[in-house]
């Protein structure tokens, strides 16, 4: 296998975002995510551009770089105009590829992410609507979500809207024509290969934590695992 | 004071008079439908504008880009076709209605720009899977840079200002930009990442005054992966809440934000830190209503509530449009479109509806 490092350099984003940091750690004082986990994305630029492997390596498996919410703050106010969130953003991809993002309780959650929005885009041409946001699974939304969700099409056609229905309009059903172009898309750029590598690595993972794995959301122990577990070890 | 009100001048913009390509948002058009129809009914109907809503748009992949199961290859392919749909429209002015998106454009043609290898491999890409070509477009603006633009012209056609209409003292607002506004790209903003205008213009335009609260840039905490995975919404909650501490003391009369995931966070974590710990952030337990800015500017044109899509939102809205004087009929907010009661939502335990 290459060097990781030269693997993130294959990334133009890595390039882009991590030039020369002199670690001031404006990055971290600004931080919504250091502010709330265990997070100091002045460490991780210093981590990286010291090309130790088994560092780099170590990172790829933990849950440090899973913290970074890309507000993308961090880009703002870098003196140097590095953008650590885009460093972090090249970090997670190659965690992915590599299958180190199982090894922490934050890289397992791709799964659901993968499972949920990644699933949308390819299916609906979004990355969500109002059938995707079960109340059961989104206790905040409060109950005049729970309202708008039973009378999805009563509500948004009033509102201007084309729920589910062909032709423009908010929430209209994207033709299937382009719903095939979306998929070859994603077949051609590797968006596919990414999600068959997050849905592979994640299955091992579950028979290794002896947690039942499905295809399907609904009855998948191992989506609901990975959704909802939190060890709380991850503040300062 | 007056200084770093003035710092904003230095970041302006080119925006499109007409003619525009517009995108559909994912988070905007399913939690506030009404607000993307009042945008296209002001563009056409007020400002006499040309926009075209292509039901073949789709996603940027903007959500599951940032929260990185969408690879960058992917992701400015995708952006590719829209822009070859807005080719095929005879248009070049793009519209995104997203703040997310927004920034996804930006970081796309700021890519191509830099990297023109990339952009070959994306020409690339986009021909092998789909046979399409495509242009870079002349301009990429937010639709809060439109209604920004065109202010002064609406403010004439306005039926109500942002003024308490029993003290005649401007109203008190919050104004919040979507982190990806302006935070990535300032040069693609109006009035930059520090000191952003495009909401400042509105409101100031149309008789309110803006709240200068210390978190007043601090993120909403949508934070992506860190709402989309249930055991990590404490991240989401814990910033937004940090923001109404912040501004509390300024007792705002309502919130307004030009990106839709900010409107909604900032709406259903007040109601969220209501029934957990029963904080509000308002004199009366009903918290401080959160609204669109095409929102704010329709209930200003005089457009039904209602019909807007002020009733979707958790923290009611009717204080707002009393304190201002807007008249509705209480009897239609929860009719649907085919003239059916559709029943009142359940009360929250804590949170006064």
């Amino acid at each position: 296998m290459p060097k990781i490092y030269d693997l993130l350099l294959e990334d133009v984003r890595f390039r882009e975002g991590l030039t020369a940091c002199m670690n001031c750690g404006i990055c971290t004082a600004i931080c919504p995510a250091a502010e709330f986990y265990n997070y100091d994305p002045r460490k991780i630029c210093n981590l990286v551009q010291s090309k130790d492997e088994e560092k780099i390596e170590a990172l790829l498996k933990s849950e440090t770089i899973w913290y970074c919410g890309q507000c993308m703050s961090c880009k703002t106010r870098c003196p140097r105009g590095n953008a650590p969130g885009l460093v972090i953003q090249v970090l997670r991809k190659l965690s992915q590829e590599l299958g180190y993002f199982t090894e922490s309780e934050k890289g397992r959650q791709q799964y659901a992410i993968n499972r949920t929005i990644g699933e949308n885009i390819v299916t609906i041409g979004y990355c969500v609507t109002v059938e995707k946001i079960v109340p059961e699974l989104h206790p905040e939304q409060g109950p005049v979500w729970d309202w708008y969700y039973q009378h999805a099409e009563e509500v948004v056609d009033r509102l201007g809207g084309n729920y589910k229905k062909d032709g423009p309009g908010a929430l209209r059903m994207i033709p299937h024509e382009s719903i095939l172009e979306i998929q070859k898309i994603f077949e051609v750029t590797g968006g596919a290969k990414l999600s068959d590598t997050i849905e592979t690595f994640s299955e091992e993972k579950a028979k290794d934590m002896d947690i039942p794995f499905n295809s399907a959301i609904e009855g998948n122990d191992y989506f609901m695992h990975v959704f909802t577990k939190n060890s709380n070890h991850h503040q300062k | 004071m007056e200084i770093k009100k003035q710092y904003w001048n230095e970041y302006q913009k080119e925006i499109a008079q007409d003619d525009y390509f517009y995108e559909r948002s994912c988070i905007r058009q399913t939690f506030f439908p009404g607000s993307e129809a009042t945008f296209l009914k002001i563009l056409r109907d007020e400002l006499g504008k040309k926009i075209v809503d292509d039901p073949r748009i789709h996603t940027c992949t903007g959500i599951g880009y940032h929260s990185d199961i969408v690879p960058f290859d992917t992701t400015m392919a995708i952006c590719a076709r829209l822009f070859s749909l807005m080719n095929g429209a005879g248009l070049k002015n793009y519209v995104p209605s997203c703040v997310t998106s927004f920034g996804i454009f930006n970081e796309v043609v700021e890519t191509w720009k830099h990297f023109p290898e990339e952009l070959e491999k994306t020409r690339e890409n986009l021909r092998k899977a789909t046979g399409r070509e495509f242009e870079i477009p002349d301009n990429i603006a937010h639709p809060s840079d439109i209604i920004y633009n065109f202010r002064k012209e609406l403010s004439r056609k306005m039926k109500y200002r942002l003024v308490n209409r029993e003290t005649g003292k401007p109203l008190k607002v919050v104004e919040h930009i979507g982190c990806h506004y302006s935070k990535i790209f300032s040069k693609s903003s109006i009035g930059g990442s520090e000191f952003p205008h495009v909401l400042v213009g509105m409101i100031e335009e149309w008789g309110g005054e803006v709240v200068d609260y210390p978190e007043r840039r601090h993120c909403c905490g949508f934070g992506f992966r860190n709402y989309l995975v249930m055991a990590n919404r404490g991240y989401s909650i814990a910033n937004s809440k940090k923001k109404f501490e912040s501004m509390k003391p300024y007792k705002p009369d309502f919130i307004v934000s030009n990106c839709p995931g900010c409107t909604m966070f900032m709406d259903r974590w007040q109601y969220t830190i209501a029934e957990m710990e029963g904080i509000t952030y308002d004199e009366y337990g009903k918290g401080i209503p959160v609204l669109t800015y095409e929102e704010m500017t329709g209930m200003l044109l005089g457009y039904n509530p209602w019909d807007i899509g002020m009733q979707v939102h958790q923290v009611q809205t009717e204080q707002l449009l009393d304190k201002i004087g807007i008249e509705y009929d209480p009897h239609d907010k929860y009719i649907g479109v085919s003239g059916k009661n559709l029943g009142v939502p359940e009360k929250p335990k804590n949170l006064v509806v």
